[in-house]
């Protein structure tokens, strides 16, 4: 596999509704961000573009068949290759890896990868239905399919077990919102406080409406290249911001549709198998860990994500990664809930499995330069979802691993104030970041690692 | 004192419309105030019924229906599957049927879903549990019946429940539900 790196990025603004463009033309909007943001013009780009991947979630909310060649010939890239990826919530994070291989693997030397969602085309408890069906429909989706339902079950096992609160889960809402107030992108900019999320109407006990990302419709596009594609690129006249973002680390996991279906393992499968490097070499986590499994846990079960732990030991191992909290300066991850943004804490390696919950409380994943009116007893050790995340941003969900993509090369290019006309955001010398996609409730489960040089 | 709500719910419907406003002249002012235009935003139903085979499970719904509650085993290694499931994960053989009706059944996550789906809407407010039965190495979705759902606790994790079978049985997995034993 050869170097890869990602040099540009856009991303449509985010809404409830955009009826003002159909689905290829809200695609261009994010497409022709990422070209400009390289100083080139469209006929010039299309010309070295080697081809791309399309990323979009449901047939059903386009009502449209075949939406990606529809997509592929309204950027005028016909007749070079393509294809669309589909792995529900993950499925922007498995098209930026998709991309990635084909440049990796010298298949092409510039590709595009674009995904989108338009999921104002029904009504929210009709979308609602159209995700649920993304659970088994023989056992499953008719017993009540709802995924806000599938989340809060998870959720109410992992306060069992650690005793995670809803206030912890609603520091993560409260982060989330506020920092999407610096961001322009971002379908919500309100300033919320813990008492607000949990006087927010009930959707699923224990999750509130403001524990729940919203439904979008958006756009999102990079473009990664080889170092022979940047050098087309720049021999075009391209203005390829220094220093350049480099993808290090590809990672991937899959779990069981049915949630029902999870193992439980045992403390010495679960340490061979799914701890990573860092929890084996300690003889305090593993203690730690024994003690847990004497008082009950087993693992993934199903208030864990093995897929995430999965994709992110894999991510960790390629890019080089041993203490991911102290390496990493930020992570992008996919926070549909504020629940399961605390569980990737812990899939993540950021803290252990069970301490997620003080974790999202304790200021570790703040930006240090926002107000959030909250007592943090910690600073800032890993920023998680500067952008506001899924929560504030909204989720277009072809589109939303994209944007997490994008809001990371900006971050490593250090050049948030450009992009959002406000530096609040902007990491002080980032120098590496992990992007997390998920696909519900667990399924699909994609880690990447962006790195300046 | 009720109050009424603040906002009158937004539902689709309303007049039907044959004609939609347009320059009466194509200037080329008017072909460039086209590009301004509002966009137009149509109804498109959507309906269609599947056949749906339960295929290799249909035995467990069959035993719904007879008041039983079946799950998988894998003949060799005894690993049991309270949800449905013809061949085993771990040793890719074909699965058998055993009777788990009477086994000890407790719940090990569950939640109160004010608002569902569509399809469900109306059945609001529900409570869905992820069920586990003794020597069953995996879970059942299902509904819990019989609580107040407005008093949920973390402590109904653990709480003791027992199968209940529709009389009327719809050949859906909620034929069987759940209720504090």
């Amino acid at each position: 596999m050869r170097p890869v790196y990602a040099i540009s990025g856009g991303v449509s603004k985010f809404a409830k509704a955009r009826p003002d463009k159909t689905f290829p033309a809200l695609a261009k909007e994010a497409y022709d961000y990422a070209i400009a943001d390289i100083g080139l013009d469209f006929p010039t780009f299309t010309k070295i573009v080697d081809g791309s991947v399309a990323s979009y979630f449901s047939d059903h909310f386009t009502r449209q068949l075949m939406a990606a060649i529809m997509g592929q010939g309204y950027l005028g890239l016909l007749p070079k290759p393509s294809h669309r990826v589909e792995g529900g919530g993950a499925t922007g994070g498995i098209c930026f890896q998709e991309a990635w291989k084909s440049v990796a693997s010298g298949h092409m030397d510039v590709c595009a990868a674009y995904g989108f969602e338009t999921m104002s085309h029904v009504e929210t408890w009709k979308g609602n239905e159209f995700i649920a069906l993304a659970s088994d429909v023989s056992t499953d989706y008719p017993v009540g399919g709802f995924y806000s339902g599938y989340y809060a079950m998870m959720v109410t096992r992992h306060m069992k077990e650690y005793g995670t609160t809803v206030e912890q889960m609603a520091h993560v809402s409260v982060k989330n919102h506020i920092n999407a107030y610096h961001n322009p992108y971002a379908q919500k900019r309100n300033r919320y406080t813990i008492q607000d999320v949990r006087d927010a109407v009930m959707v699923a006990w224990p999750l509130t409406r403001l524990d729940i990302c919203v439904m979008s419709d958006g756009a999102a596009s990079t473009i990664l290249a080889s170092e022979e594609g940047i050098k087309k690129l720049e021999a075009a006249g391209a203005q390829i911001p220094r220093p350049l973002v480099k993808v290090t680390g590809v990672g991937r996991g899959t779990d069981a549709m049915r949630m029902a279906d999870r193992p439980h393992v045992d403390y010495d499968f679960f340490m061979e198998n799914y701890a990573t490097q860092q929890e084996k070499d300690s003889n305090d986590t593993k203690a730690y860990y024994k003690d847990l499994w004497a008082h009950g846990t087993r693992y993934p079960g199903v208030h864990s994500f093995r897929a995430g732990r999965t994709a992110g030991n894999m991510a960790y191992d390629h890019a080089g990664i041993y203490d991911p909290i102290a390496e990493l300066d930020f992570v992008e991850l996919h926070d549909a809930y504020t629940s399961s943004e605390i569980q990737t804490y812990e899939d993540l390696g950021l803290c252990r499995y069970g301490e997620g919950g003080p974790f999202a409380a304790s200021g570790k994943a703040f930006l240090p330069n926002v107000e959030y009116d909250l007592d943090l007893p910690k600073e800032t050790a890993c920023a998680v979802n500067p952008s506001g995340g899924l929560i504030a941003c909204g989720h277009p969900v072809g589109a939303t691993g994209l944007m997490q993509a994008v809001f990371a090369i900006w971050q490593l290019q250090n050049t948030v104030s450009k992009h959002f006309k406000d530096d609040t955001l902007q990491i002080k010398d980032a120098k590496r970041g992990a992007i997390h996609s998920h696909a519900g409730t667990g399924t699909y489960v994609t880690v990447s690692v962006l790195e300046n040089e | 004192m009720t109050m009424l709500p603040k906002k009158r719910p937004e539902t689709l419907g309303g007049y039907i419309v044959h004609n939609v406003p347009f320059p009466k002249e194509l200037t080329p002012e008017a072909l460039e105030w086209l590009k301004k235009m509002a966009p137009i935003q149509i109804e498109q139903p959507y309906s269609i019924t599947y056949q749906h085979s339960y295929a290799q499970d249909s035995p467990w719904f069959a035993g719904l229906t007879n008041k039983k509650l079946l799950a998988n085993q894998d003949p060799e290694t005894g690993y049991t599957y309270a949800t449905p499931r013809g061949h085993d994960m771990y040793t890719g053989q074909e699965t058998n049927w055993i009777d788990i009706t009477d086994r000890h059944a407790e719940i090990h996550a569950f939640t109160v879903c004010h608002f569902g789906s569509e399809e469900f809407l109306a059945e609001t407010p529900f409570v869905l549990v992820l069920v586990e039965f003794e020597g069953v190495d995996t879970l059942l979705l299902s509904r819990l019946l019989g609580i107040d759902p407005l008093d949920a606790s973390i402590d109904w994790v653990g709480m003791e429940v027992k199968p209940k079978f529709l009389r009327n049985s719809k050949l859906k997995p909620t034929d069987v539900y759940f209720v504090p034993a």
